[in-house]
């Protein structure tokens, strides 16, 4: 999917956005003037890491909790190795899961190897999609477990340079 | 962080589904967006101002798929004694490296996703946690994604 690797272009992108779009008529007038180059360009640029998923959209980053999403439960689970990629993907493609992943156990401490976050209005309505899971997985789930969080700690995205 | 839900009224919730995703590479890209929402684009710029500077959105902009920049991103766990969880909030938030962090139910009771700009800036800034905790962290770096999508429904 990548063609080209990134560049200074890129990063320079990175560096001037990554806090925030101007929020102004002509924003990314705004960029090309920061960045010495055409807003053409600039648009081009961006157009472009989208197509090659550098970007993953432009958009509005919502606090869940804000928008009454309190609940968010990290459900995890172990399942075998070998039938992960089976089921990962079925697991993603329930409704209310946000992101799911395989990420690799911590033996003896933790031996989930699927991740499936779920958000929902109150813990009610998370644990009764974790159980959607859970009959999804049948006897392939081994163990498994939902990490609540109570609290944000900090939620400032991804910041470089 | 509060639970407490700044007021929203309908529109401000149009706005929020509306921006969640395809904002035009368009000249005015918000005057594109308000025509869309029958609002004018001072308006849309006040309202997004606002909710930015409420918490209701966190950021607007381009979100970076980092590991096709050559970064990464890992997610990252601790065992806080509860005692110290405050002081080891402000030790873990302290580094730039942390892009969020939440505290969650379970013995691993800090869990939080490490972005740096290279694959061995990881490694590096697990070490100067460890170090300035005094805790060992638990990394789970994702072997396979299999979905993300982030959005909500406001």
């Amino acid at each position: 999917m990548t063609t080209r690797p990134a560049d200074d272009l890129d990063r320079r992108l990175v560096l001037a956005t990554q806090a925030g779009l101007p929020l102004v008529s002509r924003p990314y007038d705004v960029l090309a003037e920061q960045l010495g180059i055409s807003a053409g360009e600039v648009r081009a640029r961006l157009a472009d890491m989208l197509d090659n998923g550098r970007i993953r959209r432009i958009g509005a980053v919502p606090n869940h909790y804000a928008l009454g999403y309190t609940a968010n439960g990290m459900s995890v689970w172990d399942v075998p190795d070998e039938r992960i990629v089976e089921l990962g993907e079925a697991v993603g493609r329930l409704p209310g899961v946000t992101h799911c992943y395989e990420r690799p156990r911590a033996l003896p401490d933790w031996p989930y190897n699927l991740f499936a976050m779920v958000h929902g209005k109150d813990r009610a309505s998370v644990l009764a999609q974790v159980e959607e899971i859970a009959t999804l997985l049948g006897s392939a789930c081994r163990a498994r477990d939902v990490l609540f969080s109570t609290a944000i700690l900090k939620k400032t995205g991804l910041r470089i340079g | 962080m509060s639970a407490v839900a700044p007021v929203m009224d309908a529109l401000d919730r149009r706005i929020i589904n509306a921006l969640q995703g395809g904002f035009p590479l368009s000249d005015t890209p918000y005057q594109d967006v308000a025509e869309g929402l029958g609002i004018d684009e001072a308006d849309l710029l006040a309202r997004l101002q606002r909710l930015l500077d409420t918490g209701v959105l966190t950021r607007f902009g381009p979100m970076f798929q980092i590991e096709r920049l050559g970064g990464r991103f890992v997610l990252a766990a601790l065992a806080v004694p509860e005692e110290r969880f405050e002081a080891v909030t402000a030790q873990v938030n302290a580094f730039p490296e942390v892009a969020h962090n939440y505290r969650r139910t379970h013995r691993l009771n800090m869990w939080f996703v490490l972005a740096t700009e290279t694959p061995e800036g990881i490694d590096d800034v697990i070490r100067r946690i460890e170090a300035a905790t005094g805790l060992p962290v638990f990394a789970f770096p994702k072997r396979r994604e299999f979905f993300v999508d982030m959005r909500l429904q406001a």
